[in-house]
């Protein structure tokens, strides 16, 4: 057995150690990915490796007239703006509809969370399959007399791609609605029972308001998860899709493959400040919210 | 009506609902797992214009349409035999995707329970700074992340084919290691050490970590406990169901990877089964869906062993600010 012993350092030990715990961490952290960052900055603003002159926004400037750059963006942008919403709105509804007491809960919450821990690369087979030229989905769609449509090499792909995120997501986001209505106090209900208040205005004015960081919080990571269809895309259509599905992450793997690096900074410079321009515009109203929810 | 009943119907319609929409949403694991059983004739008849699609050829097949089935004509277990026995390529690439999410799950998880315990014993304004920091950058997407990486790699010469320059001419030049071995290194390397320092894990960690009363520690230190046994014995045994739904989480996410290894290695030859999957797909379309059965099979088993776990976390994770 150890001695009794007071710590010799004492309390301002305890703090050096705890600093020392996070060095290994931000060491990694400024390797890996912020010194280098600072590097791409500098990129961005350089005209080439070699030489070095700086030349201002120019890289920038040649970036916005790209048309690749343009087409990806506005495809990344479209997509974001169908399917985050309905990566909210969805799982909320089927949070709700859980909630009330539904025989078999957690054999549907095993259900919708299945997805989730399914590699898509498993099962992208299956989605080529329903949206086949000649696949399932166009088969029902020609019995019941409709016409078949080109899923994946048309615009209609971008459907697909949404069903794609949706299916993925949907799960995670649901049980952390889940667990955010399953946390609002049982008194304030039965208060507003009390009073009278209407199913629609428990709903719209306590409940809604009582998940609102939740609801912000699903918000950004679903905007985090939609950057990422594009695993969806290559797996399913591979380095060139058809023109609508071009997602930004081709684009960066295009730019890769001829090495431009002031193409390549510039753009990834520009894409994390958006980033950060909207993750601190949700981060702010999730501020706001959350104070209401307090008082 | 009355109230109640009205109440009984509306509660009817609703679980129909939600089992039909269930049914949809498990429908594409089961339909891969079932057409994994396949005999080879029986899938080329049902996809094999699917596959003629792709590679542009004109062959004759039974039917133009792709046949979705549910149940296979006979069962048998040859696609497995084939992915797991007869052709080592599907091991190897499984192999390559193993090498890669374990290390990182792993190492990712031990540098979160230290720089957790960094952030949660003490706090300053440097800390919630880079705290903050961590916080932005976790919410950065791969077409930022990437970049960065990449220049470090390149810069380290994680990405070059040869042992020409720095530290891997030296241990190219020692001998203790092949030429080749030295390049595989160097190309998982290039993926897995940034991926330990993603702060995914650090961020959830310390949230939890932040949770723990403050008088644990201070009944450890009235026995005579120093920080690292607080953190040994202390920390880490309370955060043991959040430590295994984080590395859960992680490990997913890693194991799904695409964007990566396209962008990081060079190699196709390492590149792990996720990728791989994809390039299959048009080539032996008999075997993709055991390929794919097989490589679902350990997230799986982590969810049907840790599903508990996994909300918990997936819970944790609610709310950026702790």
């Amino acid at each position: 057995m150890k001695k009794k012993s007071k710590n010799p350092c004492g309390r301002r030990g305890e703090k050096i150690f705890s600093d020392i715990c996070i060095i290994p961490s931000l060491a990694g952290v400024l390797i890996f990915f912020l010194i280098p960052f600072g590097i791409i900055v500098y990129y961005s603003l350089i005209n080439n490796p070699v030489t070095k002159e700086f030349v201002q926004l120019d890289n920038y400037k040649a970036l916005m007239k790209n048309t690749a750059f343009i087409t990806a963006s506005k495809n990344t942008a479209f997509f974001s703006i169908i399917a985050v919403p309905l990566a909210v709105v969805i799982p909320l509804v089927l949070a709700i509809i859980l909630e009330r007491n539904i025989i078999g809960k957690s054999v549907f919450r095993t259900f919708f969370l299945s997805p989730l821990m399914v590699p898509t690369a498993s099962v992208v087979l299956v989605w080529q399959v329903l949206f086949h030229n000649h696949g399932t989905v166009n088969q029902v769609i020609e019995k019941f007399g409709g016409e078949s449509v080109d899923w994946l090499s048309s615009s209609h792909g971008m459907l697909v791609i949404i069903l794609m995120f949706l299916w993925k997501n949907i799960g995670y986001n649901m049980i952390l609605f889940m667990s955010a209505l399953g946390g609002i106090p049982k008194d304030i209900m039965e208060v507003a029972e009390l009073e009278g208040a209407s199913r629609a205005y428990q709903f719209f004015h306590i409940k809604l308001r009582y998940i609102s960081p939740t609801i912000i919080f699903v918000l950004i990571l679903s905007l985090i998860n939609s950057f990422k269809i594009f695993r969806e895309v290559y797996l399913l259509t591979g380095d060139y899709p058809f023109d609508r599905l071009y997602m930004l992450q081709h684009f960066m793997n295009n730019t890769f493959n001829s090495l431009d690096y002031q193409k390549l900074s510039a753009a990834a410079v520009f894409f994390s400040l958006i980033m950060i321009v909207i993750i601190a515009v949700l981060l702010i109203s999730e501020h706001i919210f959350g104070k209401d929810v307090e008082s | 009506m009355t109230r109640k009943e009205k109440t009984r119907i509306f509660n009817i319609i609703l679980t129909v609902f939600i089992c039909v929409s269930a049914v949809l949403f498990i429908m594409p694991t089961v339909l891969t797992i079932a057409n994994s059983f396949m005999t080879s004739s029986e899938i080329s008849a049902n996809y094999g214009s699917m596959l003629s699609n792709m590679e542009n050829e004109k062959k004759v097949f039974i039917s133009e349409n792709v046949n979705l089935k549910f149940i296979p004509d006979k069962a048998t277990i040859t696609q497995y035999k084939e992915v797991l026995f007869k052709n080592p390529e599907y091991l190897f690439k499984f192999w390559n995707s193993v090498i890669l999410t374990v290390p990182i799950t792993v190492f990712q998880l031990a540098v979160a329970v230290l720089t957790s315990y960094g952030f949660s014993r003490y706090n300053n304004k440097v800390k919630n700074l880079i705290f903050f920091i961590y916080i932005i950058l976790m919410l950065m997407p791969y077409q930022v992340t990437l970049v960065p990486n990449y220049l470090v790699a390149d810069k380290l010469g994680f990405l070059e084919e040869v042992n020409d320059t720095g530290i891997w001419k030296m241990i190219s030049e020692a001998k203790f290691m092949k030429d080749t071995t030295i390049i595989s290194l160097k190309q998982r390397l290039a993926i897995i050490l940034p991926g330990i320092f993603s702060p995914f894990s650090v961020f959830l960690l310390t949230k939890v970590m932040r949770r723990i009363p403050i008088s644990y520690v201070e009944a450890a230190k009235l026995d005579g406990a120093n920080e690292w046994q607080i953190m040994t014995q202390i920390y880490i045994p309370l955060c043991k169901s959040s430590l295994i739904s984080i590395g859960m989480l992680v490990f997913i996410d890693y194991w799904n990877m695409v964007e990566q290894p396209l962008i990081l290695m060079k190699e196709s030859e390492l590149h792990p089964l996720s990728v791989f999957l994809s390039q299959i797909n048009a080539g032996d379309i008999g075997l993709a869906f055991a390929v794919g059965v097989v490589y679902m099979i350990p997230t799986i088993l982590m969810f049907l062993y840790g599903e508990d776990y996994l909300v918990e976390g997936i819970t944790y994770a609610g709310g950026i600010k702790g």
